[in-house]
């Protein structure tokens, strides 16, 4: 959808951190309630990211009090305050909907460790 | 026919580029489809004397060898070049309109709300379910071959024969379609481009009609 950069220019993000699936990330959520407005954090590992260009989206998931929530939200969304990634998680895949089967220490994500050690250190 | 109220409609031909979407000042997401409005011009002001008021706009690009003789010397009285498309809105207010005068997408502002008009996409040869939105027979429970069927399309030997205008399964799609009441997030008069709040009909290059919406007169006024 090439041909829609101009008109989606000014709604596209250009603030956003370079994560992928496995990251454990932060979502700062501006919540408006009443006349008011406050940030809230949505915290989890993201299991997947869909799309491309202004409507690409991604959908964080986390266990709340022994329940799953998963949250999809759109990527340029101007909701989305900032995206901050807490840790790289070391997947071999681009979609982790296996999560959702998995409970406990069974669905914990290894940590990256050293790529991006090694990556920073040729930098 | 008799228009005592003759409304004053506005229109414009335009070219629907396709859909994307865009955040509003609530940050509720809009999908939108981009149309480029224009640039019409107008070919024919129909007034007093000819049962009607009526303005005849004309877009499109097209090679003037392809034009038969009849149609250049129509293009040649309101003194523009040749275009592919015409059409003619009924209006009330057709005498402010001049030949030769251009409409652009700037017809319309935000927040309006009009109808499209465009030629649905082709679907060929399609079924009942498709086409008419049948049931079909069940997937199961015995059935055997018969799961996208019509089913019963009639009586014995009472009537002894199928009612005209059984639906049935047939080409589907490539005709005319009015879609009212969409609501212009956004006019971009420097592109030329109307973004207009949800789908229109058509395939993407498809020619579509913007026009006042026929049933909102005091909200369209």
């Amino acid at each position: 959808m090439h041909q829609f950069d101009a008109i989606d220019a000014p709604s596209l993000k250009t603030d956003i951190p370079d994560f992928r699936a496995g990251d454990n990330v932060k979502v700062h959520v501006k919540v408006v309630e009443g006349t008011r407005s406050r940030v809230q954090i949505f915290q989890g590992v993201v299991i997947g990211r869909h799309g491309g260009g202004i409507g690409e989206t991604f959908t964080v998931r986390k266990v709340s009090f022994g329940v799953g929530v998963e949250r999809k939200f759109p990527l340029h969304t101007p909701v989305i305050d900032h995206i901050e990634v807490a840790s790289r998680g070391d997947v071999r895949r681009a979609k982790l909907y296996y999560l959702r089967d998995l409970r406990g220490k069974a669905a914990k994500i290894k940590e990256k460790r050293d790529v991006p050690s090694a990556k920073t250190a040729k930098a | 026919m008799t228009h005592t109220t003759e409304r004053s409609v506005k229109g414009v031909l335009g070219k629907k580029l396709g859909m994307t979407q865009i955040w509003d000042a609530d940050n509720r997401l809009i999908p939108v489809t981009v149309v480029e409005a224009g640039p019409c011009v107008v070919t024919q002001v129909r007034g007093d004397g000819e049962g009607y008021h009526a303005v005849q706009l004309a877009y499109g690009e097209i090679d003037p060898r392809k034009v038969t003789k009849p149609m250049l010397g129509h293009f040649e009285k309101a003194g523009v070049t040749p275009r592919r498309h015409l059409v003619e809105i009924r209006t009330a207010d057709a005498a402010d309109y001049q030949l030769g005068q251009d409409v652009t997408a700037e017809t319309f502002g935000d927040g309006q709300v009009v109808d499209v008009i465009g030629r649905t996409k082709g679907k060929g040869f399609a079924g009942v379910m498709k086409r008419h939105g049948f049931h079909g027979v069940s997937s199961s429970h015995g059935s055997h071959k018969n799961h996208r069927k019509p089913g019963s399309i009639g009586g014995c030997a009472t009537p002894g024969r199928v009612f005209k205008g059984m639906r049935m399964a047939g080409r589907m799609g490539g005709e005319r379609q009015t879609t009212q009441n969409l609501t212009i997030h956004a006019v971009d008069a420097e592109r030329g481009v109307l973004l207009i709040k949800g789908a229109v009909p058509g395939p993407k290059g498809g020619l579509v009609l913007v026009r006042t919406a026929a049933k909102s007169i005091e909200k369209g006024a």
